[in-house]
């Protein structure tokens, strides 16, 4: 009986082969005017439709408004009722190696990471995995766009933002090379062993080591500024070939610092060239807000969900730093460790908020300053008339994990499957025991 | 061939005074009768007998007589001492002097290029561990070091114990005196003591490499060693040398406050008192280090003040750092006051000579002479068992003794002589006589000039005057030898150039010279110099005492966040909240919870007050305490032993941490339970110890009273150790895993049987005893697990053995076969969200709670992880949203489930009147991103006080600032200083590999490194 069951099982598992992850197809461009009506709307510029509607065509919004006042032509269009329901723009994951790798623990999978120091010609968009199982277990979140960043080294590379709904990477990309990742040099704050010792180095050693690593990200941004204004030299250069649309301003610079003299050093050096850098991680930047105001920097926060750096640190401090600097007027975005952790993306929203930034600032700093930051705040990162339909209506509060429950998404107007693996794995078991 | 000259000459230059019976002499023999009385002396015999006005007398090696008007007897030589003092040269109880380094093994570790080495490397019929190696005898390794003995003897030393500091089980180390005669004669003890420590040292065993595991197999040794006395089965040198060495004095080397408490622990256990060496942070738990009744050796090392003028530096630095720079000093002073007997060491310094300077700041911190003299002299002698050769100055015992200008410990003395057995070692010339003074210098052609002699000692720097025409004040090099001196001076013009004196000390009442001189363009010429009048001294301010400013208070723990006061319970009344009951009654709302004693006394709607402290709860969630069935926080050395497929023997519960901050963390994060467990880098791993965060308390006051023992276990790409290590340890396929478990569980059972026949002599094995009690059901096992085929496999092995499995942890793929956990009552305990991280978890499914819960699994989620921890409530929240788990069932994932499958349901997990008063007020729904847990208690003591936190937040700020002050003073004032270098934070999770011997090397290397 129980074989029987199990054989039927089978049966029905493959019967309804639609579910299986390799079939989860990208979905087809809009061809019918959309109107999302009576939804509670989340601009995303920190503004909010009690009772709202959203009209799109062809991929574009070309309607927003209040629900109670607008007269709507509904000729041609598919109504969707969202009542007590919840839109949101598509959230956009900054810095992640997402399509990158599959397994960490599995070296065939890791495309993230070159070897070697100076990379600025790597290029993160034509290793970007459209087939990877993990990015349909974000959209199912709320996650429909992503900063494809490479890692390591002092010069890591370019990132490129997608979507997250796409046949192969040229489909996906939403911009090509947005920015160059450079890792700031930085002395270890901890010599190593419980003892604070590393043997063999002592600590005026280090500091040196680290005055040469910035001492050759010097020279490779002076020789590649030069190499960009003179003509073209008989024998090409493609790491300084790489590096032209840093000066001209086609690609940003975004540079990972932690302690207040490593950002203050990092953005001094590239105003040197012109440059005005994005700065990641920033755990000490609430130390020196009003330089990072002056120079009007904006920060990438790393994942609020993570333990103080010093002992001696206000527990909730890593909770509490992106509210310190939104709060001051710094353009902040919220990011997240890796890759199939981004579906967390949200609750980190979620987190700021509960910690001093209040929800709809916080949902800023994962939808329109991060697409500010990328460079793609035209079309993306708010439901603004122009700009893509990239969003998603939720049941509830989204930024909050008991409340998620994204029903539909859509990303440049295309409802897309929100089916994943795992809820594939679910379904397949669930029915196994006959349970829901 | 010049070696070999130098070395004779070295006998032949000791061979006069200590001609040894059975080695020839090259030559005539030159054997002196060694006489000496010192006449006039203050003689300080021991700590609490001083005879002014004493004779000493010495023959050869030893004291003949102390007292007063001793009569002098014929053929001696006579050293008048009229002022002086007489000490006895002082002992150090713990060094390494005569003893190579030990060369030391590169440290191993995650990706690191260490060997498995399983077994001894060893020649010889030695112990299975080359870590225990009680083999060694210092005895048979010793080496005179003529250089560090003539830095020891200058700052007063005349004795050591000398350790050989490599292994678990050391060996015997030996007393000697720092004479520079051969061996045989400055051995004066050749077995002082059997010594430990939990360092494995140049062993090149993989295991342990854990804190945890060095103790399992010191434990493990003592066993080995009662059983090996009645068996006949195998010759074992270690274990024999082991046997024998029983009856020594024990000396344990730990490191801190912590490791004496589990030196003594392990000791009490055996029945063995150790003295113990430690690293002079005991003021911090000073009570539970005098409750261990343990002699201690301390060190008297006070680190630098750390170098904070730039406050982005100085942020590096944490407040436990600072506080102990602050309060150290005070260390030897409290030891005295609390009545513990202790020895003072120069071990760790960087010099002998930073003793004094120590001592001193020890003194002023409170430390009495007495009880300094004490510690350096007859403490350490008892301890050694050498009191009848050294420590005091007593007829019979060996004429070790320092000669001195006033008090020892007064701030100015100098230490003259330094007798060891006899023979003297000048450290300071005595009776030298004293130049300084204003003298007239007349040289021939040169006319009358100025000569001020001042500086130290009889007089170390000279200054010459002119008055009149060509007037002229320079200083003058003044270079002395004896009664000869030489003096250069310039005086610009008449004569040009450099004039050059030298001559010798005509008359010393009063003080003339004469002598020659030459000038610049050759003349020669004559000189004398006459005393004038002594210098005028420049009225000295007597040197105020340094005023100590007031310390801090001491902090419990010792870290950020520490209580200066140990909270205390009190009976508070929650007022209207809704309340979680987890129990049948479900969610109340508007409903009060009264804690009393420690437990939930009452819940129910208006409730009296009483004398009750009333917290308005309006709007707020009460939970029951948050549980985390698996944690790793809270551990020191370690958290997993994997040098071998089964480390059962290891127990968690021997390295218990209270200073982690991660306690007070997961406090702000509701958590009030954790399961400290063992890692998973071998099928079956450590016992597991289970704590309530009870911030502040010791190490022992955390553990959950009455609870089970659990065990780990763990399957699949950990323990065959697919992302690490060198590949040679067993297993490596899932198909060897379950041999292990057969392996081990079939042996047990043997071995169980074994155990019971009367009279046996079965050699008790900690391993196999932790496997006993599973199959007893003594123990519970919490097994680490991903697919679904080694669940299935162990459930099989478990089915087929006869025993069971508790709870399988991460189980991440239990979905897959929740029906025959079901089926076999097994709980779960799985992460919310976790995957892809490894090629394991490839179909792990945030839908995986969900699953087992509705098959009707006891389903938890835990966290693996410092950081998670914080807000498993939020994980729990994560049920709702995969699978939309009942909001009520979701928060027993982290409260009531967990408790029921750790086996403390009856005590927590729920909100009922009886149950302990674990306790969390919630800002909003617990469930939510939006909650702040604002009110943690742990047996009705609020640990965690969102409000209060910041206050203390303020007053840390306050004190920081404080202690950074202090520490720029101490630089201006000439201080030493250090660079601000943080302590890493150790963070360990499931896959977390250490090497604790390694760390601990690198510890104590760089602690000389960075000056």
């Amino acid at each position: 009986m129980n074989k029987y069951i199990l054989t039927l099982f089978f049966v029905l598992a493959t019967t309804v082969a639609s579910f299986a992850q390799a079939n989860i197809s990208p979905a087809k461009a809009q061809t019918k005017k959309i109107v999302i009506f009576g939804a509670t709307v989340h601009v995303g510029n920190g503004q909010v439709i009690d009772n709202g509607y959203i009209i799109f065509e062809k991929g574009k919004i070309t309607g927003v408004g209040d629900a109670t006042v607008v007269k709507l032509n509904m000729t041609d269009a598919e109504m969707i009722t969202a009542n007590g329901k919840h839109v949101y723009p598509g959230f956009i994951s900054p810095i992640t190696n997402l399509g990158l790798a599959e397994f960490e623990s599995v070296k065939a999978t890791l495309d993230f990471q070159e070897i070697g120091n100076m990379n600025p010609h790597i290029r993160s968009i034509v290793a970007y995995n459209t087939d990877s199982k993990v990015p349909p277990t974000l959209r199912s979140n709320g996650i429909l766009m992503a900063q494809i960043t490479p890692q390591g080294g002092t010069i890591a590379g370019s990132s490129s933002v997608v979507q997250l709904d796409a046949w192969n990477w040229e489909d996906a990309a939403l911009k090509i090379d947005d920015a160059q990742h450079v890792n700031w040099p930085v002395t270890p704050r901890f010599r190593g062993g419980f003892g604070g010792a590393r043997p063999g180095f002592s600590a005026d050693a280090l500091a040196e080591r680290t005055q040469k690593a910035v001492s050759d990200l010097d020279e490779i941004f002076a020789q590649a500024k030069a190499y960009a204004e003179g003509e073209k030299p008989t024998t090409s250069n493609a790491r300084l070939a790489a590096m032209e649309n840093l000066f001209n301003g086609k690609e940003k610079l975004f540079i990972t610092a932690d302690s207040q003299k490593d950002i203050v050093a990092a953005v001094n050096f590239a105003k040197k060239y012109g440059i005005t850098p994005v700065i990641v991680g920033g755990d000490e930047a609430y130390l020196i807000i009003d330089f990072l105001k002056e120079n009007n920097i904006s920060v990438v926060v790393k994942q609020p969900h993570a333990l103080p750096n010093n002992v001696d640190d206000d527990v909730n401090m890593p909770y509490k730093n992106a509210a310190a600097l939104a709060n001051a007027g710094i353009t902040v975005v919220v990011s997240i460790d890796g890759y199939w952790q981004q579906r967390n993306l949200p609750f980190m929203a979620g987190t700021v908020a509960t910690w001093g930034l209040g929800k709809e600032k916080a949902l800023q700093t994962i939808t329109l300053n991060t697409a500010k930051v990328l460079g793609i705040d035209k079309t993306a990162g708010s439901i603004e008339i122009g700009k893509d339909a990239t969003l998603f209506i939720s049941a509830g509060d989204a930024l909050d994990m008991k409340t998620n429950k994204v029903e539909q998404a859509f990303i440049q107007g295309r409802s897309i499957n929100l089916d994943n693996l795992h809820k594939q794995l679910d379904k397949k078991f669930s029915d196994k025991y006959r349970i829901k | 061939m010049k070696k070999i000259l130098l070395a004779l000459a070295l006998v032949f230059s000791t061979a006069f005074l200590f001609a040894q019976q059975t080695y020839p002499i090259n030559g005539s023999y030159d054997i002196r009768p060694g006489l000496y009385a010192f006449t006039n002396a203050n003689i300080v015999v021991n700590a609490n007998q001083t005879i002014s006005n004493g004779v000493l007398l010495i023959k050869d090696k030893i004291i003949q007589s102390v007292g007063t008007g001793t009569a002098i007897p014929k053929g001696y030589v006579v050293v008048d001492l009229k002022g002086k003092y007489i000490y006895p040269s002082l002992i150090d109880a713990f060094t390494a002097y005569g003893i190579p380094e030990a060369q030391r093994t590169a440290a191993g570790g995650f990706g690191g290029t260490r060997q498995s080495i399983f077994t001894s490397t060893k020649k010889g019929a030695y112990n299975w561990n080359e870590a225990i190696r009680p083999e060694t005898e210092v005895r048979s390794v010793f080496a005179i070091d003529t250089k560090k003995a003539d830095d020891m003897r200058k700052a007063g030393f005349g004795s050591v114990n000398v350790i050989n500091r490599d292994g678990i089980a050391r060996g015997t180390s030996a007393a000697v005196t720092l004479n520079d005669a051969s061996e045989n004669l400055v051995i004066i003890k050749d077995q002082t003591a059997a010594n430990y420590s939990f360092n494995k040292g140049t062993s090149a065993n993989d295991y342990p490499s854990s804190l945890m595991g060095s103790i399992a197999l010191l434990r493990q040794t003592y066993l080995d060693a009662t059983w090996y006395k009645n068996q006949k089965e195998e010759y074992n040198i270690s274990l024999e040398e082991f046997n024998k060495q029983q009856t020594l004095p024990q000396l344990f080397e730990a490191d801190g406050w912590a490791n004496i408490l589990r030196a003594v622990k392990i000791g009490k256990e055996f029945g063995k008192d150790y003295i113990v060496k430690s690293t002079g942070d005991e003021y911090q738990r000073i009570d539970a280090v005098k409750a261990t009744g343990a002699s201690l050796i301390i060190p008297i090392n006070f680190a630098k003040a750390f170098d904070v003028e730039d406050p982005a530096e100085a942020r590096n630095v944490s407040l436990g750092q600072m506080k102990a720079w602050e309060l150290a000093p005070t260390n030897p002073s409290v030891l005295e006051k609390a009545g513990i007997n202790f020895a003072l060491t120069t071990f760790s310094l960087d010099n002998p000579r930073d003793f004094w300077t120590n001592i001193r700041t020890a003194l002023d911190n409170g430390l009495t002479e007495k009880q300094a003299l004490l510690s350096v002299t007859e403490v350490p002698a008892k301890m050694l068992g050498i009191s009848d050769k050294v420590g005091s100055i007593e007829k019979g015992k060996l004429a070790n003794f320092l000669i001195t200008s006033d008090n020892l410990f007064k701030t100015g003395n100098i230490i003259y002589e330094n007798w060891v057995q006899g023979k003297r070692f000048v450290v300071s010339k005595m009776d030298v006589t004293d130049l300084r003074g204003v003298y007239n210098l007349n040289a021939d052609g040169i006319g009358a000039l100025t000569l001020k002699i001042t500086g130290t000692g009889g007089g170390t720097v000279a200054a010459i005057e002119r008055t009149g025409v060509d007037s002229v004040k320079t200083t003058a090099t003044f270079v002395r030898s004896g009664d000869w001196v030489s003096i250069n001076f310039n005086l610009k013009k008449n004569p040009k150039g450099d004039i050059r004196l030298s001559g010798y000390l005509t008359s010393v009442s009063p003080i003339a010279f004469k002598g020659e001189f030459a000038l610049s363009e050759g003349t020669i010429g004559k000189w004398t110099a006459t005393f004038k009048e002594a210098n005028k001294e420049t009225p000295k301010r007597e040197e105020p005492k340094p005023v100590i400013a007031a310390n801090g208070p001491l902090i419990y723990p010792f870290v950020a966040f520490g209580n200066t006061l140990q909270p205390t319970a009190e009976t508070v009344l929650l007022k209207n909240a809704t309340v979680w009951t987890n129990e049948k009654e479900g969610i109340l709302q508007n409903t009060d919870v009264l804690l009393e004693n420690g437990k939930i006394k009452a819940v129910g709607k208006g409730l009296s007050a009483g004398t009750a402290k009333v917290i308005d709860a309006t709007g707020k969630h009460i939970t029951a305490g948050l549980i985390d069935e698996h944690s790793h926080i809270a551990g020191s050395g370690g958290i997993n032993e994997g040098a071998q497929s089964s480390s059962a023997e290891v127990r968690i519960a021997d390295i218990i941490n209270s200073e982690d901050v991660n306690i007070y963390r997961q406090l702000a994060g509701g958590v009030t339970t954790s399961h400290i467990l063992h890692g998973s880098a071998n099928p079956i791993g450590g016992q597991s110890q289970l704590i309530k965060l009870r911030w502040g308390k010791l190490p022992e006051e955390l553990k959950f009273a009455g609870a089970d023992g659990f065990i780990k276990f763990a399957l699949g790409e950990n323990v065959k150790q697919s992302n690490f290590g060198t590949g040679a340890r067993f297993p490596v396929t899932r198909m060897g895993v379950e041999q292990t478990f057969v392996d081990d569980f079939t042996r047990a059972k043997e071995y169980q049987k074994a155990l019971a026949v009367k009279g046996n002599n079965v050699r008790r094995d900690l391993e196999l005893d932790a496997i006993v009690e599973i199959l007893n059901n003594k123990r519970f096992i919490t097994c680490h697990s991903y697919v679904q085929s080694e669940i299935n496999m162990l459930i099989h092995v478990a089915d087929s053995l006869g025993f069971k499995i508790n709870t399988f942890t991460h189980i991440l793929e239990g979905y897959k076969v929740a029906d025959k956990m079901k089926a076999h009552g097994i709980a779960a305990s799985t992460f919310s969200d976790w995957w892809a991280y490894k090629m394991e978890v490839q179909e792990a499914i945030p839908y995986n709670g969900k699953i087992m819960h509705n098959v009707g699994i006891t389903t938890a989620f835990n966290s693996d992880d410092a950081e998670m921890a914080r807000r498993l409530n939020q994980e729990a929240g994560k049920s709702v949203l995969y699978g939309g788990v009942p909001e009520e069932d979701a928060l027993k994932f982290v409260t009531l489930n967990p408790a029921k499958m750790l086996h403390i349901d009856n005590k927590v997990g729920s909100i009922k009147v009886g149950k302990d008063a674990d306790v969390v007020v919630w800002s909003d729904n617990p469930l939510s991103i939006y909650a702040k847990a604002e009110k943690t208690f742990v047996d009705g003591i609020a640990y965690w006080d969102l409000e209060k936190d910041a206050q203390v937040q303020k007053a840390q700020q306050v004190e920081r600032a404080r202690l950074i002050q202090k520490m720029l003073d101490s630089k201006n004032k000439g201080g030493r200083t250090q660079r601000p270098t943080g302590i890493p934070q150790t963070l360990y999770n499931c896959e977390t590999l250490s090497d604790y011997s390694a760390d601990l090397n690198e510890a104590m290397e760089g602690a000389h490194s960075h000056e």
